[in-house]
């Protein structure tokens, strides 16, 4: 149902008089509550990708739709998390999660109960009235998924959003996402640098090629995952440790290699 | 003064500098007045100005004591100043976010600002007469741009991933000003009011001169006709305290935002 498709789409930025094509001719199809990453080689255009299905920027040909509508603007119903964390500084923690829910006008009561259980999920309590700058960049993106989190949307888009963090918090925060999409599957469209990050969080994994980015390959590692069982794998080096995801890093760095040799 | 040069002396030797500074002042308007140098009727001592100056606080001139006049220029300026703030803050912030109205309002902004306050007189006095809309309008023109330019260069430079993380939790066109635009604009903002009030407290006295019958600037121009040079002086010593004061105020509401981490 709440899908995501891209048909044709083109995108072509205008630089120095000049138009640069950042992806050329990407479909894909992302069906409800499945969890899509796209890995790719710097300015392969994978967060142009993400943009277009914010509606942050538009296809110059072919359409993105969510959920059938043409995309034309942002909106709640495709909730963003940004490498950067984007939390807006002069708020406290729980004013930052509250933004989203007061502009849809939900009501006092049931704003506070939905905030309360987002800030639980996210390990928040206690940090309600703090600011950003106070809190570490895990703590950060932890806001940033809640804020996400709390407005129930139907899509959810992350940009990198562990990309700024420590190798530990990274971990950290990856399986507290493969927990969240149990508890609260959605789906979600995710672009990042790491091709371990990719295969362990993702149903399938996009590879994209050099400028003018394409789709090279598409990878269901879902099917590997339900036959090898990594759910059941508690830790996350275990599951990377695993012959068969093994099998599937290597695959995906080959593919991105290829591409960087192309490129020299 | 350079900065880094003034790092490597200590604060008791700063304060000594700044002292030597205003006994030096003090020491050659001395010997220019009483030396004879300069007539004394151009150039009165300093404790003469100083004894006129307490005197003004309790006889009336020009048909008030300093402190009147002071008060009524303040009136003007307090109107003056928040008038300028009021309509060149949310003007400045909207079309920082409003492409369109950018477009409208910048050429003719751009050519009224470099019209000086202080010429703005003759039309106000041909708009108010002597009445409190001239001097309005002049600490207007100079309070003005400062609070609309600031307001808007804070509206632009407003990181985007913030207006898009607004964006996507569907906060709308006015509410992302109100929300967004305008505290992240808010040190921007605050460092326009300070440019503001100089300037409107400048344009301030330079409008009294011409169109007004009370305040300081008023009571120059009856002291100048009297030919009274150290009630001139007293006035102007007023003035500049005066100013002071306005700065030191909105300099400490400038600490204060930074203080917030707002800036």
């Amino acid at each position: 149902m709440a899908a995501i498709t891209f048909d044709a789409v083109q995108k072509t930025f205008a630089r120095n008089g000049t138009g640069i094509v950042a992806v050329e001719r990407i479909d894909l199809v992302i069906a409800d509550e499945e969890f899509v990453a796209i890995v790719g080689p710097s300015g392969c255009g994978k967060t142009t990708c993400l943009r277009m299905v914010a509606g942050f920027e538009f296809p110059t040909s072919g359409s993105v739709s969510v959920d059938g509508r043409r995309v034309t603007g942002p909106g709640p119903d495709r909730a963003v998390v940004f490498q950067q964390f984007a939390l807006f500084p002069w708020k406290t923690v729980h004013d930052n999660i509250a933004l989203g829910l007061r502009n849809k006008g939900v009501a006092r009561e049931e704003r506070e109960s939905r905030i309360a259980k987002a800030i639980a999920i996210m390990n928040l309590q206690g940090y309600e009235t703090a600011f950003p700058h106070q809190l570490s960049g895990g703590m950060q993106q932890r806001v940033a998924i809640a804020r996400a989190y709390v407005l129930d949307p139907d899509v959810l888009l992350m940009d990198e959003p562990f990309g700024a963090l420590d190798a530990q918090t990274r971990v950290a925060m990856q399986e507290e996402l493969v927990r969240l999409a149990r508890i609260n599957p959605r789906t979600v469209l995710f672009i990042t640098h790491s091709v371990e990050e990719a295969v362990y969080l993702a149903d399938r994994v996009v590879v994209m090629s050099r400028r003018p980015g394409r789709i090279k390959e598409v990878i269901d590692v879902r099917a590997v995952r339900v036959a090898e069982k990594w759910d059941r794998i508690e830790r996350i080096e275990d599951v990377m440790d695993h012959e068969s995801f093994i099998h599937w890093r290597t695959h995906i760095w080959r593919s991105l290699r290829e591409e960087k040799s192309a490129h020299e | 003064m350079n900065a880094l040069r003034l790092q490597t002396l200590s604060r008791t030797e700063t304060a000594l500098l700044g002292v030597a500074g205003v006994l030096l002042f003090f020491g050659i308007w001395s010997f220019l007045s009483l030396s004879g140098l300069v007539p004394h009727q151009f150039l009165p001592a300093p404790y003469e100005v100083a004894g006129r100056f307490i005197e003004l606080l309790g006889t009336p001139f020009a048909g008030a004591t300093l402190q009147e006049h002071l008060a009524s220029s303040a009136l003007r300026f307090a109107y003056g100043f928040l008038l300028g703030a009021a309509i060149g803050i949310p003007l400045g912030l909207l079309m920082g976010w409003f492409r369109v109205l950018d477009e409208i309002v910048s050429p003719i902004f751009d050519g009224l600002r470099f019209i000086a306050p202080i010429a703005w007189v003759p039309f106000a006095a041909l708009w108010f007469g002597t009445g409190i809309g001239g001097p309005i309008l002049i600490i207007f023109a100079g309070a003005f741009p400062p609070c609309l330019i600031n307001a808007y260069r804070g509206a632009r430079f407003v990181p985007r991933p913030l207006i898009e993380a607004a964006q996507m939790l569907g906060t709308g066109n006015l509410r992302i000003i109100v929300e967004v635009l305008l505290p992240a604009s808010t040190a921007s903002i605050v460092a326009g009011l300070r440019v503001s009030a100089g300037l409107g407290w400048q344009s301030l006295i330079g409008a009294e001169l011409i169109v007004a019958s009370t305040g300081v600037g008023f009571m120059m121009v009856q002291a100048q006709l009297d030919a009274s040079t150290p009630t001139v002086m007293s006035a102007m010593i007023a003035i500049g305290l005066v100013g002071l004061a306005i700065d030191v105020a909105l300099r400490a509401l400038e600490a204060a935002v930074r203080r917030r981490g707002l800036a």
